[in-house]
């Protein structure tokens, strides 16, 4: 059995179907005229040998591709519907499907920064008899260590259905080289849940991908499990085809591994600020790379990656807590779902730099709007701030707690005979008693699980000390065992891939 | 044989399950005995009332609270517990005043006049009797000359005064002035409680005692117990 996710039973749609159709055809109007640059030339030639108009500008060293429409629509037929993403626990694998609007939460994606909070007392200046505990907060560069512990973390959040690593391993020995196969196997090892990664260099993916093999115990197994996956984000908005992650996307699917095929334009500079025109923008550039996935490998299994921004108003960055992001990925969630392809979406990003009350609300508008939009993989959810360049581990235990509250408000309400039956017999013993009193009846609610626990980070009193008790939580989930990977695979794997460094390795003494 | 049954009404009174018809936390328990069978099934054994009260109940209701403490258990769960800790407490009352053992005391409860709320007294009520206490609910909107004619009919060490509005809050100072007119102020101890009631106007309207919430409430009650 797969992990459970949340089925949305009611989803929330912006676009009604004639808004739809209008998107898709501004998207097939995009790719026909003006087309894609390309930078890429096995892609430009897959597209060319496919009835694409392909013309050349030597001087930029690019291709200029014009798709037809008929070109995307036979694409199409062939992308699978339904995305399996295995784990090395399989009752932690995940059944994307574009037909049904099961939502799962992931982590993601790559900080530089590492948040650390501290506790620290601080006096009263005019009564030194008043202290109070207050969280400060730490930034540091984030490194393989903190990856392993990010890792460990992720096992131990119950709403956390899917990994994606949510720290840049900057360590002096880690190199473009050896980075790949460090970043998967510390994940791996201190995980049973789906690890989904990009690519740093192409040249490690056949190693990565053997480390996957070892632990599935074979290239077979590894296809009917598959534990890893990877995103490319092919596009560098608006429209351009890059050549460094396009051959990426070539290579993994060449390799049959799954792939989200990302793009990732800010409204209002690489892209429309208007709605209908970012969107039907994104839409043009994902289902050109799906185009380009199926016309390589037919039936490669791919998941329909958008990931639009806004630009900031105050310095063009990325801002991810405003209400047109929510427009924007609503919009592309709805696409997906007009072609049958499970949804790879964002929610949860905060953009001010630490938690508190700013990073709750601009993280929960979009973990509950997005959710309730039937995304089927929604990633950014936990722990990041400052508009994604950090991590931090306080505000991921956080939002575990927030997903979860968003999970049990999506749930299919139970009215049918038998519940409505239980109701009335209820409430007829309860009105024969003296007290009238319902509370014995949420027990066993309680222990089902239909019944939502309080906030677990609630304080005494008039305190707030959701900061203090969610970095409380932190160190106790970091104490807990994992499953690493057992010793002879893991022996196997330090033999056969290169590049691991060793104090990555548990069994290893000394 | 006798460990056995009272072993089987500990574990019920720790899982809140009054009678057979109890789905228990799992929901699957429905047909199998609860506490009030438990406990008229040990009497028929001829066991010693004392002895379900301090190993069946008693010992129970100490796991519960541990639970509650470890944050294992919630409110509904220390409730539904109490409940059926007063359940059984009224099925063994004959049989303990035969013995020669009395309640723990004896507590009158009312929400006074113009106020219908009566939540918070019920809660009261339930852990009140959950504890041992005797406990007898006058309900909601009770005026002062019921009250002053029931504590003079039923003589109860403890009083207890519930309301929730501020507009029925000051009803409490006219009862207690009412009990002090009737010459029974001295012969009760006087508690109150709820939503809009603190410490400051307990004192100001001469009440013995004031309880945050239920389980401080019993707390209290124990202590004016005491100090009486």
């Amino acid at each position: 059995m797969p992990r459970e996710g949340v089925l949305v039973h009611s989803i929330y749609e912006r676009l009604n179907r004639d808004q739809m159709e209008r998107i898709h055809g501004a998207s097939m109007e995009i790719l026909r005229h003006p087309g894609i640059i390309c930078y890429n030339r096995d892609a430009a030639d897959v597209f060319s040998s496919h009835g694409a108009k392909v013309t050349t500008d030597p001087a930029a060293r690019c291709w200029q591709v014009s798709i037809p429409e008929a070109l995307v629509l036979s694409v199409l037929n062939t992308t699978p519907k339904v995305v399996r993403l295995g784990a090395r626990r399989e009752e932690n694998s995940l059944i994307l499907d574009g037909g049904e609007p099961r939502v799962y939460f992931s982590s993601g994606s790559e900080t530089n920064v590492w948040l650390d909070m501290r506790v620290e007392t601080f006096v009263n200046k005019a009564d030194h008899s008043i202290e109070l505990e207050l969280a400060t907060f730490h930034q540091r560069r984030g490194m393989l260590a903190d990856l392993c512990a990010a890792a460990r973390l992720g096992e131990h959040l119950d709403n956390l259905d899917g990994f994606i690593r949510p720290v840049n391993i900057q360590d002096e020995d880690i190199t473009e080289e050896n980075k790949d196969v460090n970043k998967f196997f510390a994940c791996l090892n201190n995980m049973t849940k789906h690890v989904m990664a990009g690519l740093t260099s192409l040249d490690r993916l056949d190693e990565v991908i053997r480390m996957a093999e070892i632990i599935t115990d074979g290239e077979e197994e590894l296809r009917r499990n598959p534990i890893i996956s990877f995103i490319t984000c092919v596009f560098k908005s608006p429209l351009q085809m890059v050549d460094d992650t396009t051959q990426k996307c070539i290579e993994v699917v060449r390799r049959g591994m799954p792939l989200v095929i990302s793009a990732s334009p800010q409204g209002g500079s690489t892209a429309p600020i208007k709605e209908d025109g970012m969107v039907a923008q994104i839409n043009a550039e994902i289902l050109c790379g799906i185009a380009l996935s199926q016309l390589i490998n037919p039936g490669t299994p791919v998941i329909y990656g958008s990931v639009p921004t806004r630009a900031g108003l105050d310095d063009l960055a990325d801002s991810y807590g405003v209400p047109e992001f929510n427009h924007y990925n609503v919009d592309c969630v709805q696409m997906a779902r007009f072609y049958g392809l499970p949804c790879y979406s964002t929610a949860g990003v905060a953009d001010v730099k630490v938690p508190g009350i700013q990073a709750t609300v601009e993280k929960l508008f979009s973990h509950i709007v997005i959710a309730l939009s039937g995304a089927q993989y929604i990633h950014y959810a936990f722990g990041l701030l400052d508009k994604t360049a950090t991590f931090c581990p306080v505000q991921a235990v956080l939002d575990d707690a927030h997903i979860g509250m968003v999970k049990s408000l999506l749930c299919a309400p139970k009215v049918d005979e038998a519940e409505v039956a239980a109701s009335l017999e209820q409430i007829r013993k309860v009105m024969a008693t003296p007290q009238k009193f319902f509370v014995r009846y949420i027990r066993p609610k309680l222990r089902s699980g239909e019944v939502t626990l309080p906030y677990p980070f609630e304080g005494d009193k008039a305190k707030d000390e959701v900061l203090l008790q969610a970095h409380k939580r932190v160190q106790e989930l970091l104490q807990r065992p994992v499953e690493h990977i057992p010793p002879q695979t893991n022996e196997m794997i330090f033999r056969e891939v290169p590049g691991i460094l060793h104090r990555l390795n548990v069994y290893h003494e000394g | 044989m006798n460990d056995e049954v009272i072993e089987h009404i500990k574990q019920n009174v720790i899982q809140g399950r009054m009678d057979k018809e109890d789905e228990g936390f799992d929901g699957e328990m429905v047909g199998q005995p609860g506490v009030k069978e438990l406990v008229q099934q040990a009497l028929d054994e001829g066991i010693d009332p004392r002895r379900i009260v301090v190993k069946g109940l008693t010992e129970a209701m100490k796991i519960v609270g541990e639970k509650y403490e470890a944050k294992e258990y919630f409110i509904p769960d220390m409730l539904a517990s109490a409940e059926t800790v007063g359940a059984a407490m009224d099925i063994l009352a004959p049989y303990l005043a035969a013995s020669g053992v009395s309640p723990r005391g004896k507590v009158l409860m009312a929400t006074v006049k113009g106020d219908l709320h009566d939540i918070g007294k019920n809660i009261v009520t339930i852990i009140l009797k959950g504890a041992g206490y005797e406990v007898k609910d006058l309900g909601a909107d009770v005026g002062p000359e019921q009250i002053v004619a029931s504590v003079r009919e039923e003589q109860p060490d403890l009083l207890g005064l519930s309301a929730l509005l501020t507009t029925t809050m000051m009803a409490m100072k006219e009862t207690i002035e009412s009990l002090t007119q009737a010459g029974l102020r001295d012969k009760v101890k006087v508690i109150i409680g709820g939503a809009p009631i603190s410490a400051e106007f307990a004192a100001e309207i001469g009440a013995d005692g004031y309880g945050a919430d239920a389980f401080h409430a019993v707390r209290i009650v124990g202590e004016l117990q005491q100090s009486s």
